[in-house]
C-alpha cells in the first residue's frame, strides 16, 4: 500500500471513529510542466506539484465534505472534523449513500494510461518538440505573421481512493500534449487557428510538423471570409465541431440533470430520439484513451455503456446518487473534485455510425484511430447539396434542459460537394430534438483526440442567420 | 491590513527576512525580476436540490506562487506548503528561466498604500453556518411560492475568504483580505402544453452576509429565477438575421466585457494579436460610447484593494467618446510596452502567474430615456438579460446568448422569445450604437470570466444602448 492509500484509508477510519456512519476520501496528487515557445523563444515555464485530499462522510443519510491541501496527520484530522460538523447542517436525504458492496472495482488492470516516456523528455528535449511545431506553422506559408505561441505540457497523475466498505485503490495517469495557436494575415484581415496533439505517452504525439502545420492550415483557410444570406440549408459538423454536440448530449444524459429536470431526455428512456443512424457509447476501459480510467470517482468499475443504439435513447450515464433516485444501476460514471457528492461524468463519450447486428462488430470502434493528423477538408457525403461546413462554434448558447440551439459558427460554404469559400459572422439555429432526428449522414472518420469524439455529421436541415 | 496584521505574519509567522530569502533565491540566475504570492483561501459551497440540503462543502487551501521576469520569459513554480524549503525549491525552479550570475536584491520592504474597499467586521465566511444554510432555504422557498408551474429549484451559496500577501523584488510588500459571496438560483418551470422554462438569478460581491437582508435578499432572486422561467415557457420563436437590438441596463455589458474589454487586455496587444492592436487614438466606437474597468467600486465583485501582483486598482477609461485609449496591463506587459500599470494583473490562485484580466467593466451613462429608446424602434429585439460570452480576439468578432429577449413591434415590447445569440465584430459593432440610457447599472455579482484556463470574479454594466446591425440567430419553436 502506498503512502496516499494508507492516507485515504486513515482519513477513513478517523471519519468512522468519531461518528460517520460511512465515509469515502480522495486524494489526488499531480505533477505539471508546461512550456511556452513564442516566435522561436521561450516564453514561459510553469512547473507545479498539485496535492489535495477531500472527504465526504454520512451520517445516517446526512452527508458533509471538506477538502485541504495541507497532508499532514493534523490537516487531515481538521479535515474530517470539517465534514463530520456541516453533516450536521444537511438534510436527510434517503438517496445518499455508498455504491453497493458488488458495483465496487475488484482489479486494477493495466489500461495504458500511464507511460514512463512522459516524464523522461528532458527541458531541452521540450522545448524542441514546442520550437518545431511553431516553426513549422511559421514556415508553411508566407501570409503566416504571428504565433500565440506552441506549448508543450506534461502531466503525471496519481489518484487515490478509499471508502469505508474497505476500498482502497489508487491507479497513476500520464498526459501529454503539443499545441500550436497561429496567425494568418492578409490585407487587413487577421484569424487566428490552433491545432492541439494529446496523449497518454510522447511517444502517441502526432509531430510536431504535423502540429504545426495543421493549426498553420487551419488560420489559413479562414483568410479572406465571407458573409452569406440568412437561409436555412443542410449543416456539417466536422469532427471537432462535432465533439461539441458530443458534449451537448452528454449533458443531456447526465443522470443528475436527468434528477432535476434540466434535459430534454428526461423521461425518453426506450423512445427514439435520434436518427436511426446515430449510436452513442461510453467507454471508460478502452486502453490508452484519455477519457480511459479503471474506476470511477466512488470505486465503481465503469464499462461500456450504449446510450443511444440507432436512434434509441437506451440509458442514462450514472453515478449510484442518481441511479438510485431514478430507480436504475449505476453505470460507472461518478465524477467529483476532491470532495462533496458525486456528479455525473463521461469516460470516452463517442457517436458511431449505426451498429451492425450483434456478433458481427461488438467493439463498435473497428477502424478507429487514436490520432490522426487534421484532413481537410474531411470527408463528405456524395450528392451533398449546397450546405455550410461548420469548423468553429462560439459562445454559450444551447440549453440541454429545453434542448435550444444557438451558436455563433465559422467555417465553409459548400458548392457542388467542394469547399468554395470562408464563412463567418453567422448564427446557426435549431433545437437539439430536431437536430438529433436530421441527422442525414456520419463519417468513418473518427478519431479519439479528447474523450468527447465524433465523426464528420451532416444535420439536414438548420437556421443559419447572416446578412 | 498590513503585513504585521496579516495571516502570514500572525499565523504562519512568516518574516519579512523569509520573504528576502525567497526573492534572492529567485533572483539568484539574474532574472529582471521576481515575486512571491503567499494565498489562505478558506471556502464553503452549500447547496439545495428537490428543497433538500444536498451538499455541504468546506475547504482550505494554502500555498505560495513564485515568478521569475528575465526579458520577455517567466518561470513559475509554486508550492502547496509555506515550508522555508519548500518555498526557496519553488523559487529555484522558476529561476531556471534565466541564466546569468546572481544579482544583490533590495532589503527590506516599503507596504503599498491601497484602499479599503471591502471592510467588513465579519466575512461571510466567518459567519455561522446557519445563516447563510437560511439563505439558500429562503430562496428555494420562495422560487416555488412564486407560481404552479415552478417544477425544480437548484440553490448555491458559495463564499470565500482569499488572504493574500505579494511581495516584490522592487522592494514592496502588500496584503489583502478579499472576502467574496453569492446566491444562485436555478428554477425550471413547466407549461400545460408542455413547454420548458429555464430561469436563473443570482447575486453578491465581496460584502458581508448582512447584503443579504438589507441589499439583494433572497427571496427576491428566488422570485427572480422563477419570474424568467415563467417568461420563458411562454416565449415564442425569436427572430433570425440582422437587426436593431436594443440591450437593458447591466448584466448586458457583458457585451463591453466580451466585444472590447478583452481585445483590450496588454499581453494580446503586446504580441499584435488583438484587433484592437496598434489602434491607440482611433475611433473603435461611436461617440456615446465611453468604456471604463474600474477595480475601486466599493464591495464590487471585480474589485480589489490590490491586484495580484500587490499593484492598487484604479478607474481606467479604455475608451473616450469613442476613442481607444489604453490596454489593461499587467506588470510583465506594461514593462515590455513601457506602459503605465493599470491594476490589472490577476490570477486565480496561486497555481497560476498572473495575467492582464478585468475587474469590473463598463460602458457609461449617455443622455437618453430608456423608455424612448425602445419606442423609436420599429422592429428589433429587446434583451433583459444574457447567459455568458465569447471573443475570438484577433478576428474581433464575439458571440453572447440572450436568455431573457423580447420582440420590438412598433416601438413597444410585443412578445417574449426564446435564446437567441447575438455575433459582432468588436471595432465595428460599437460603431452602431446609436443611443446610449441614463440608467447605467452594474450586475448584481455573479459573473465569472475564463482566460488561459484561470476562472476569476468580474463585474459588468452598460445603460440602456441601441445598436443597429447586429446579426441575431433566434431558435425557432
Amino acid at each position: 500500500m502506498s503512502e496516499l492509500e494508507r492516507l485515504a484509508r486513515q482519513g477513513v477510519l478517523l471519519a468512522l471513529d468519531q461518528g460517520a456512519t460511512n465515509a469515502e476520501c480522495t486524494i489526488a496528487e499531480g505533477e505539471q510542466l508546461s512550456l511556452r515557445v513564442r516566435m522561436h523563444a521561450l516564453e514561459q515555464i510553469e512547473e507545479a506539484i498539485r496535492r489535495g485530499a477531500g472527504i465526504r462522510v454520512l451520517k445516517g443519510n446526512r452527508a458533509g465534505s471538506a477538502t485541504t491541501n495541507d497532508m499532514s496527520a493534523e490537516g487531515v484530522s481538521r479535515m474530517v472534523g470539517c465534514a463530520l460538523d456541516l453533516a450536521r447542517i444537511a438534510s436527510e436525504d434517503p438517496f445518499a449513500g455508498l455504491p453497493g458492496p458488488g458495483d465496487l472495482a475488484r482489479c486494477s488492470d493495466d489500461l495504458g494510461i500511464y507511460s514512463k516516456d512522459v516524464t523522461e523528455l528532458n527541458t531541452e528535449e521540450r522545448v524542441a518538440l514546442a520550437r518545431a511545431a511553431e516553426e513549422a506553422a511559421l514556415q508553411l506559408d508566407p501570409r503566416m505573421v504571428g504565433s500565440e505561441g506552441a506549448t508543450f505540457g506534461a502531466y503525471v497523475g496519481h489518484h487515490v481512493f478509499a471508502n469505508s466498505l474497505e476500498f482502497c485503490r489508487s491507479y497513476r495517469t500520464t498526459n501529454c500534449s503539443l499545441s500550436v495557436s497561429a496567425v494568418a494575415r492578409q490585407n487587413d484581415g487577421m484569424q487566428r487557428d490552433y491545432y492541439c496533439s494529446s496523449s497518454r505517452s510522447a511517444a502517441g504525439l502526432e509531430s510536431p510538423e504535423d502540429v504545426g502545420r495543421a493549426a498553420a492550415g487551419r488560420a489559413l483557410r479562414r483568410l479572406n471570409p465571407r458573409r452569406i444570406v440568412t437561409q436555412k440549408a443542410p449543416v456539417i459538423f466536422e469532427p471537432r465541431a462535432a465533439g461539441s454536440l458530443v458534449g451537448h448530449l452528454f449533458n443531456a444524459v447526465n443522470g443528475s440533470n436527468i434528477c432535476r429536470g434540466m434535459s430534454f431526455l428526461g423521461g425518453r428512456l426506450g423512445k427514439k430520439i435520434a436518427s436511426e443512424l446515430l449510436t452513442l457509447i461510453d467507454d471508460s476501459q478502452i486502453p490508452g484513451l484519455l477519457g480511459t480510467s479503471p474506476f470511477d470517482d466512488e470505486g465503481v468499475r465503469g464499462g461500456r455503456t450504449i446510450v443511444i443504439e440507432n436512434g434509441v435513447l437506451n440509458s442514462y450515464l450514472l453515478n449510484t446518487y442518481s441511479a438510485r433516485r431514478l430507480g436504475l444501476k449505476t453505470t460507472g460514471n461518478a465524477k467529483r473534485g476532491l470532495a462533496g457528492s458525486a456528479c455525473v461524468g463521461h469516460g470516452n463519450l463517442f457517436i458511431t455510425g449505426p451498429r451492425p447486428p450483434a456478433g458481427h462488430d461488438s467493439s463498435g470502434i473497428a477502424g478507429f484511430r487514436q490520432a490522426a493528423t487534421d484532413e481537410f477538408p474531411p470527408s463528405l457525403p456524395p450528392g451533398l447539396p449546397d450546405s455550410l461546413l461548420v469548423t468553429g462554434l462560439v459562445g454559450r448558447g444551447v440549453n440541454t434542459t429545453t434542448g435550444d440551439y444557438s451558436q455563433g459558427a465559422v467555417g465553409f460554404w459548400v458548392e457542388n460537394a467542394e469547399i468554395a469559400y470562408p464563412v463567418s459572422d453567422i448564427v446557426i439555429s435549431g433545437k437539439l430534438q430536431q437536430m438529433l432526428m436530421d441527422i442525414e449522414w456520419i463519417g468513418s472518420d473518427l478519431a479519439f483526440r479528447s474523450s468527447l469524439a465524433s465523426p464528420t455529421l451532416l444535420v439536414g436541415r438548420m437556421m443559419v442567420a447572416g446578412r | 491590513m498590513n503585513f504585521a496584521e496579516s495571516i502570514f505574519a500572525r499565523k504562519f509567522l512568516i518574516a519579512e527576512s523569509d520573504l528576502e530569502r525567497y526573492l534572492a533565491a529567485a533572483l539568484s540566475t539574474a532574472g529582471d525580476y521576481a515575486d512571491v504570492y503567499i494565498e489562505h483561501v478558506t471556502s464553503t459551497a452549500l447547496s439545495i436540490d428537490g428543497s433538500i440540503v444536498k451538499t455541504a462543502t468546506q475547504g482550505m487551501s494554502l500555498g505560495a506562487g513564485v515568478r521569475v521576469v528575465s526579458g520577455e520569459r517567466t518561470g513559475y513554480a509554486h508550492s502547496d506548503s509555506l515550508a522555508p524549503e519548500s518555498v526557496l525549491k519553488a523559487a529555484r525552479i522558476a529561476a531556471r528561466i534565466a541564466h546569468g550570475p546572481s544579482l544583490v536584491t533590495k532589503t527590506g520592504f516599503e507596504e503599498v498604500q491601497k484602499p479599503d474597499l471591502y471592510s467588513m467586521l465579519a466575512a461571510p465566511a466567518e459567519s455561522a453556518l446557519d445563516k447563510r444554510v437560511e439563505l439558500i432555504k429562503r430562496a428555494d422557498a420562495a422560487a416555488r411560492a412564486s407560481d404552479p408551474r415552478v417544477t425544480d429549484v437548484h440553490v448555491v451559496y458559495a463564499d470565500n475568504l482569499r488572504q493574500v500577501l505579494v511581495a516584490t523584488s522592487e522592494g514592496r510588500l502588500s496584503c489583502d483580505r478579499q472576502p467574496l459571496t453569492r446566491i444562485s438560483v436555478t428554477a425550471l418551470a413547466r407549461g400545460m402544453d408542455g413547454a420548458v422554462g429555464e430561469g436563473r438569478a443570482g447575486g453578491g460581491g465581496r460584502v458581508a452576509l448582512d447584503f443579504f437582508q438589507t441589499d439583494k435578499t433572497p427571496e427576491y432572486f428566488g422570485g427572480e429565477a422563477a419570474r424568467q422561467a415563467l417568461v420563458q415557457i411562454s416565449a415564442g420563436e425569436a427572430p433570425v438575421g440582422e437587426m436593431t437590438v436594443v440591450l437593458g441596463s447591466g448584466w448586458p455589458g457583458i457585451l463591453i466585457h466580451e466585444a472590447v474589454g478583452h481585445g483590450l487586455e496588454a499581453d494580446f496587444n503586446r504580441k499584435t494579436l488583438s484587433a484592437f492592436t496598434g489602434r491607440i487614438g482611433e475611433r473603435v466606437a461611436s461617440p456615446l460610447c465611453t468604456i471604463v474597468d474600474d477595480g475601486t467600486i466599493p464591495n464590487g465583485r471585480g474589485s480589489l484593494n490590490v491586484d495580484d501582483e500587490g499593484t492598487p486598482t484604479r478607474r481606467n477609461v479604455l475608451i473616450e467618446n469613442g476613442i481607444l485609449c489604453g490596454y489593461l496591463q499587467d506588470k510583465l506587459s506594461g514593462a515590455l510596452m513601457r506602459a503605465r500599470l493599470t491594476g490589472n494583473g490577476r490570477r486565480e490562485n496561486y497555481q497560476f502567474a498572473p495575467v492582464p484580466r478585468m475587474t469590473n467593466t463598463f460602458l457609461l451613462a449617455g443622455g437618453s430615456d430608456p423608455d424612448e429608446i425602445v419606442r423609436g424602434v420599429g422592429r428589433g429585439l429587446y434583451c433583459a438579460r444574457f447567459g455568458g460570452g465569447q471573443v475570438d480576439i484577433t478576428n474581433g468578432n464575439f458571440a453572447f446568448t440572450a436568455t431573457e429577449c423580447y420582440l420590438i413591434e412598433a416601438g413597444r415590447l410585443t412578445r417574449p422569445v426564446r435564446w437567441a445569440t447575438l455575433i459582432g465584430n468588436g471595432p465595428e459593432s460599437l460603431k452602431h450604437v446609436s443611443m446610449v440610457g441614463h440608467d447605467l447599472r452594474l450586475d448584481e455579482g455573479v459573473g465569472v470570466c475564463r482566460k488561459d484556463g484561470q476562472n476569476i470574479p468580474i463585474g459588468v454594466g452598460m445603460p440602456t444602448t441601441r445598436i443597429d446591425n447586429v446579426t441575431v440567430g433566434g431558435v425557432a419553436q
